[in-house]
């Protein structure tokens, strides 16, 4: 059975201020959540132009990568993916027992954080190749 | 052992089914990036590239793995995300329906996508 747990209100974005890592992580976890299921069906979508036959394919995805401003979503969705990724990975291993650590569970947030950060960085030059 | 703060509790079976599509996930939603980013240029996915990939039986069926579980996924940590805001009742409801719906039609929707890459459609 699901339940709820009494946070406070998370939409005060006054409190952010008082943050604390387990709360930017739980935060950056649903953000990146929504946008991935979001992108999901957003993605089924594009891709439905396979039903309209080969050339209506070929062209609904080469014209959208000659627009600069998909090339740079795509980084977003990278960053955001990446994040979840590595993020959920370390939700794993504590719902496994491992690195529970109050102390732990920040460094491995952080972890996850600049490893998102460096994925992303080095990714740059292969996500805007041939703008 | 550290006070759990999941958003649901443990035992459950989408509680578990939630864990085995994310460890699930990791793999292949990175693989799909490598291949159609890094392997493959994104601007030149073609619907021949695509035709050819989709034939493969192994990737066509790691396909639809990826698509079944990135649904559940994510409609299930929507609900999850909204019980966790303190939803409950009617709008608890509506929105457990919504999703199962919002998630049976993207699922169908992407076999049809699949089918048609693979000449089937």
């Amino acid at each position: 059975m699901s339940q709820s747990h009494n946070r406070g209100l998370v939409e005060d974005f006054g409190r952010w201020r008082e943050f604390s890592a387990g709360m930017w992580a739980w935060v950056f976890h649903k953000f990146t959540g929504w946008v991935l299921i979001g992108y999901l069906f957003t993605h089924i979508a594009v891709l439905s132009s396979a039903l309209n036959g080969d050339a209506a394919y070929t062209q609904t995805l080469q014209g959208l990568e000659q627009l600069a401003v998909v090339r740079v979503l795509e980084v977003g969705l990278l960053a955001v993916a990446a994040f979840h990724i590595l993020n959920g990975i370390r939700l794993l291993f504590i719902d496994l027992g491992v690195g529970t650590a109050l102390d732990t569970q920040e460094k491995s947030f952080y972890a996850s954080l600049i490893l998102t950060g460096i994925i992303v960085v080095v990714s740059v030059p292969v996500f805007l190749e041939g703008l | 052992m550290a006070e759990r703060y999941s958003s649901f509790s443990s035992g459950s079976t989408r509680w578990f089914l939630q864990r085995v599509t994310a460890a699930f996930l990791v793999v292949t939603l990175a693989f799909h990036f490598l291949l159609l980013h890094f392997f493959h240029h994104a601007p030149e996915i073609t619907f021949s590239g695509s035709h050819a990939r989709y034939s493969v039986p192994a990737y066509f069926v790691t396909m639809v793995l990826f698509l079944a579980a990135a649904t559940f996924h994510g409609t299930n940590g929507i609900y999850n995300a909204l019980v966790n805001q303190g939803v409950t009742g009617t709008p608890k409801r509506v929105a457990k329906w919504v999703l199962v719906v919002a998630g049976v039609l993207v699922f169908v929707q992407g076999i049809r996508v699949a089918l048609a890459l693979t000449g089937g459609a």
